[in-house]
Parts: structure tokens; C-alpha cells; sequence
């Protein structure tokens, strides 16, 4: 093999400035990338990264669109967080999101035009019993067969997804819709209000909603959770060091459960965020991938609520930048998934600095001398 | 029912099986070595957009084979960089690897979605062997990938249990700081193991584009890669009993295909659900004598190794 020039030594403790700075490290690296990808299109780097990040966010407009992404993207990798720091991995938090918004669905067109206000926090709800539900299969197929979770929760969203077609194809299709794939427009009543509808002339024409104050409830309360609770403790002994978790008496399954039920619930009212939201009613295609996009956003996080939060701006501004380059650049959407995937792969090769130090090695000769 | 009116069925459950055989005895390599990557779907959808834009640009079948395993091969590359030489997590390195490689395949045949393939493999019936009814359309007249793969598997298994390549590669997936002590190169024959794996999850891929739906479009595999993966622990890790789980695999697929032809008034989606649904119906199965999985299974799988 070829010999480096220089070797990883392990560090003696991990470096906790790095666990801050790789993603840092990871994003530079990923525009880095970005300009090099969009010079072999024979597009200035500059002019590009300025469509791609900038021009996105600088409208109110923008910014409420950024938000209306960001929310659900925060809210579902809030709960993988939980589940990923006790190492369960639920990697189906995509289907666990559909169930929720089928749940939600279901309540929005049996009481359409019967509804009250009472109808969306039952809809919410509903959506977190459903993604609940459906990651409690993951969680019960482990718990009592060992079958492992990440295979179980992904084989999963691949049935919801044909679950979801099925009902807008078939029983729960709009008469009115010439057979298209989606339902009928939810009613006022199973809809989250709009900032806007509350008065101010400068949000006229924006479509963020309230769901938004969900996840800013959420948000200190996963915080609170995490940090400063005895469960929110049991889970990250278990991942830490699963040895002394037993040894401790902390149950592994009640881990298991509690990681998995968390998740889906949270990724399940991110559905209804969804359905009951800028889609308002649930279609074939109503979801840019933000279950999976939840779980770079949850290791961009360091699994840390306020990393999360930032994170989650981070990659809704890459759905956006996506957008703004197929409209302006004639670039496919496609390249926002490119971009998320690079940066979660560079973010665990930066990683490495976490735990190891980088030597220079010495010369062969001299590393003989050495006893 | 007749016999005849099951020809159709274990041709199209032979054809189904084949790219999973192909992508999980790749993966069942890389197992063997010591390493997980969780990557398939992603490798497999860099080989099926790599030999399709081969194809489309007027090359023959042989390049797009050959570039089909190439792009899987480096795909591979990279997560065995991060995971070997990087010492990143391999479950989490193998995630990355599966949403990158949906989103370069996406960004890359953006232009050739809606196109049909300008070439494809013909299915070449052996003389003879394929007159034999019902299993002679079905097993004798496949495509050139079609007999590779029973080739691959013969040569897999004679490499794996009868060279002494083959020995030290599963005992490097047993114990790496025993292998590494008798002075085995651990890092480099987990190298080429991780490689091997994304070259057939390539030529899986190129099945995919080139020879089954003969067509581009984002996530072609359609989750095909994760069913691998399942399938592998199925077959407890040995090369043969891929063959019996691929047919299986391959005959829940076609039955649902077969169900729709003739007629039978159940959901189209519910029936393209079957494979998933019986991934996870056959992984629960195996799964629940713990102790025999953890026998079969190299005991190094998915440990980090922190080579000299």
C-alpha cells in the first residue's frame, strides 16, 4: 500500500472543539464542492453560490418559505436525535411522516364541513398516533425478534408510500379531480392558519402558518429531555456505553420503544405540518424527502437541539437553493440531493478529527531508532 | 391451472432474482471482510444510471457493463475510504452512501428520463436445455447477465471456500486483530472486498437500466438494494442459499405481477407492496434465534478497526 506521508493518532479523549467545528468544516468543504461542480457546468462559482444560498433568503417571502421547510425538517430530526444518541436507528422516520399525514387526512375529509376548531388539534394528534403506530412495528419486530430496525423502518416506507397511492388513487380520491392522484382541499377548519391572515401588510402573500410554534415548543422541551431528565439520560448511557447501561438495570427495550415511539410521533405531526400546511390536502407527491434529509440534519445537529435548529435552516436553504438554480440556472432540482449527501459524507470524513489526531510521519529510518 | 400457464411466473421470478443475487452475493463479500455498507441502493443507482448514459450515447453492452460495475466500484471507493481509512461509522457512512448515490444518479440522467434504452440484452435460449417445459424458458433462456451471475455465484463460492484467498478474506471478517497479527494486510483486503461489493452492485444496476425495465428514472431500484441486504442475512452469509432467497424474493415479486395479468381483482398497490412486506416477514423469521444469526455472522461485522 501506498505509504502516507502522515498517520491518525487516537486521541486520548474526544476533541469537543471538534465535534463543533467539522461541521463547519463540512459545509466549507461542501460549497467548496459546489463551486467546482458548477464550473465543470460552465457556470461562475460566485454568481451560482449567490442563486443557490443568497437570493433565496432575501425577500420575507423567502424567509417564510425557509421557515415553512425548516420546521418539519427540525421537528423530525428532534425526535431521531432521541433515538439516535441510545444507537437505535430509525432510518423510516420518511413512512413514518406519510402515516401521519394519512391520519390527519382521515379526520380532514370525514369532518370536512362538520369540523370546528377542536378538528386540527385532533388532526396533530392523530398524525402522531399514526407515526407512532407505524414505527411501533420497527420497535416490536426488535424488541421481541431482534429483526433490525434499520432494514424493518426503511422496508416500511416503502409500503406507506403504495399505502398513500393507494387511497389517493382509489378510495379517498377528490370526484372532482378527473382522476387525478389527491384528495379533496381540506377544509378551514383542518388547516393551520396563516401568519398572514393575522394582519400585517409586510407578510401579505407568505405561506407560513402556525404550525411553525409546534417546533418551537418542541424544541426546548427535547432540550429539556435530553439534558436534564433521568429517561433523557437512560437513552444516551445506552448508546454511549451499552455495558454499563445493564449493568445499571436500564432497560434496553424500554430504550428501544422510547427512541422509536418518540421518532414516529414527532415525524408523524411533521406530516400533518404538511398536509395541513402548504399542501392542504394529501396527494401522490406531496413530500420532498424530509424524513431523509431529517437524518443528516440530526448528525449535522450533533444530535443537539440547538445544532439542530441550525442545521435544519442549513438544509431547507438547500431545498430552496435547489429550487432557485432549476428556475434561474436551468440546473436540475436533483442537485439539492447531491448537495445533501455531500456534506453528510464529508461531515463523517471531517469527523475523524474528533477522535483522532493527525501526525506527521517520520521518516522510515528514523521511526527504527524509536524502541 | 396448468403448468404452462406458470411459464410466465418463473420467468419473470428468474428475472427479478437475478440483479438481487448479483448485488447481494457482492455484498455478501464484503460482509465476509468484516465490513457493512449499508450503501447498496446508492451503488446500485450509480451503476444503473452509469450504463444507461453508456448505452445512450451510443455505446455497446460490454462498456456499459464495464462502466456499470466501474461507477459502483467507485462509489464503493469512497465509502471505504471514510469507513477504513477514516475510521467513520460504517451504518452511518453507508446512509450517506445511499442518499448521495440517489442524488448524483438523479442530477446525472436528468436528460435521459422518458427515453427507452437504444440497447438491450437479448435473452440468448441455450439449445436444447430450453425446450425442456416450464423450467427451460425460465432458467435457460436468460440474458448474458443473467447466466454471469450463475457463473459469479459458482466462482464466488469455489474462491470463498477453496482458495486460500478466500479463507483469509472470511478470516479477516472473524478476527481482524488475529488475521493482522499473523501478518495479513487487514485494511487493504477489506479494501478490495468493499470494491468487489460495489462492482456487482454496479453490474445490478446496469440490470436494471439495460436488461429488466430497459429505461432510466429516479430510484429505478425502487428499494431493491435494502432487499439485497435482508437477503444476505437470509442466506446466513453463505453464497448458495443466495440463490434459493433470490428466487424466493424474485417469485413474491413476479407473483404479484402474475396475479395482476390473469386477472385477479386485488390493489395493484398492495400487491407491489408483497416484497417489502415479506423482507421484513423473513428478517423478523431469521432473526429470532439471535444465537444462530451471531454464529453464522462474521464476528468482526460492522466493528470499527483501527489498522497500524
Amino acid at each position: 500500500m501506498i505509504r502516507m506521508p502522515w498517520r491518525l493518532v487516537p486521541r486520548t479523549q474526544p476533541s469537543a472543539r471538534m465535534r463543533v467545528l467539522a461541521p463547519l468544516l463540512a459545509v466549507s468543504l461542501t460549497i467548496l464542492v459546489g463551486c467546482i461542480i458548477f464550473a465543470t457546468l460552465g457556470l461562475s462559482p460566485l454568481a451560482a453560490l449567490k442563486v443557490f444560498l443568497i437570493e433565496p433568503v432575501s425577500t420575507i417571502n423567502g424567509v417564510s418559505e425557509l421557515l415553512l421547510k425548516a420546521s418539519p425538517l427540525c421537528l423530525i430530526a428532534l425526535g431521531l436525535a432521541v433515538g439516535y444518541r441510545a444507537n437505535v436507528w430509525n432510518i423510516g422516520a420518511e413512512g413514518q411522516m406519510y402515516l401521519g399525514g394519512v391520519f390527519a387526512t382521515g379526520l380532514a375529509i370525514y369532518f370536512h364541513e362538520r369540523g370546528g376548531p377542536w378538528l386540527l388539534p385532533l388532526m396533530i394528534l392523530a398524525g402522531a398516533v399514526g407515526g407512532a403506530l407505524w414505527a411501533a412495528i420497527p420497535a416490536f419486530l426488535r424488541v421481541r425478534f431482534y429483526a433490525n430496525e434499520i432494514l424493518v423502518s426503511l422496508m416500511l416506507t416503502y409500503v406507506a408510500d403504495l399505502l398513500i397511492k393507494y387511497l389517493v388513487y382509489g378510495p379517498w380520491q377528490d370526484p372532482a379531480s378527473n382522476n387525478f392522484p389527491f384528495t379533496i382541499t381540506f377544509s378551514d377548519n383542518a388547516l393551520f392558519p396563516l401568519f398572514a391572515s393575522f394582519g400585517g401588510e409586510w407578510l401579505e402573500g407568505t405561506r407560513l402558518n402556525l404550525s411553525l410554534l409546534i417546533t418551537l415548543v418542541v424544541l426546548p422541551v427535547a432540550w429539556l429531555f435530553m439534558q436534564r431528565t433521568f429517561a433523557g439520560f437512560q437513552l444516551t448511557v445506552a448508546g454511549l456505553a451499552p455495558g454499563a447501561a445493564r449493568y445499571a438495570g436500564f432497560s434496553s427495550r424500554g430504550a428501544i420503544w422510547m427512541a422509536m415511539l418518540i421518532g414516529g410521533a414527532a415525524a408523524g405531526v411533521a406530516g400533518v405540518m404538511e398536509v395541513a400546511g402548504p399542501i392542504g390536502q394529501l396527494n401522490d407527491r406531496w413530500t420532498p424527502g424530509y424524513g431523509f434529509t431529517a437524518i443528516i440534519v440530526a448528525t449535522l445537529g450533533r444530535l443537539h437541539p440547538l445544532g439542530i435548529a441550525l442545521a435544519s435552516l442549513l438544509m431547507a436553504l438547500v431545498y430552496l437553493g435547489g429550487e432557485a438554480v432549476q428556475i434561474s440556472l436551468q440546473l436540475p432540482k436533483a442537485i439539492s440531493l447531491v448537495f445533501q449527501g455531500l456534506l453528510l459524507m464529508l461531515l463523517l470524513g471531517c469527523d475523524v478529527l474528533v477522535n483522532y489526531r493527525i501526525e506527521r510521519r517520520r521518516p522510515l529510518a528514523d521511526a527504527a531508532i524509536q524502541p | 391451472m396448468t403448468p404452462e400457464s406458470l411459464i410466465p411466473l418463473f420467468a419473470a421470478a428468474v428475472a427479478a432474482a437475478i440483479p438481487l443475487l448479483l448485488a447481494a452475493l457482492g455484498e455478501l463479500v464484503t460482509e465476509r471482510s468484516g465490513v457493512l455498507n449499508l450503501g447498496l441502493e446508492g451503488m446500485m443507482l450509480m451503476g444503473a444510471v452509469a450504463s444507461f448514459m453508456v448505452v445512450a450515447s451510443g455505446g455497446g453492452l460490454v462498456l456499459a457493463t464495464l462502466c456499470g460495475c466501474l461507477a459502483g466500484l467507485l462509489a464503493a471507493l469512497v465509502f471505504a475510504i471514510l469507513t477504513l481509512s477514516l475510521q467513520a461509522s460504517q451504518v452511518a457512512t453507508g446512509l450517506a452512501l445511499a442518499i448521495l448515490g440517489s442524488g448524483v444518479s438523479a442530477f446525472l440522467g436528468r436528460g435521459y428520463v422518458g427515453n427507452p434504452a437504444k440497447l438491450t440484452f437479448a435473452e440468448l435460449p441455450i439449445p436444447v436445455l430450453s425446450s425442456i417445459p416450464v423450467i427451460g424458458p425460465a432458467l435457460f433462456t436468460m440474458n448474458a447477465l443473467g447466466y454471469l451471475a450463475v457463473i459469479l455465484v459458482a466462482a464466488t463460492t469455489y474462491f470463498l471456500y477453496r482458495t486460500k484467498s478466500g479463507l483469509i478474506l472470511r478470516s479477516v471478517g472473524e478476527s481482524p486483530v488475529v488475521a493482522q497479527s499473523l501478518g495479513l494486510r487487514v485494511i487493504r483486503i477489506r479494501y478490495l472486498a468493499t470494491m468487489f461489493g460495489g462492482a456487482m452492485a454496479g453490474l445490478a444496476g446496469c440490470y436494471y437500466a439495460v436488461a429488466q425495465f430497459k429505461m432510466w428514472q429516479e430510484g429505478l431500484t425502487s428499494g431493491n438494494g435494502w432487499i439485497a441486504l435482508a437477503l444476505v442475512v437470509f442466506a446466513s452469509w453463505r453464497p448458495v442459499r443466495l440463490v434459493v432467497g433470490a428466487l424466493l424474493f424474485g417469485g413474491v415479486t413476479a407473483f404479484g405481477f402474475y396475479l395482476q395479468a390473469v386477472g385477479v381483482h386485488v390493489s395493484a398497490f398492495a400487491l407491489s407492496a408483497l416484497p417489502y412486506i415479506a423482507t421484513v416477514v423473513v428478517l423478523t423469521v431469521i432473526s429470532r434465534d439471535q444465537r444462530a444469526l451471531r454464529r453464522n455472522a462474521p464476528a468482526s461485522l460492522g466493528q470499527p478497526y483501527f489498522g497500524m
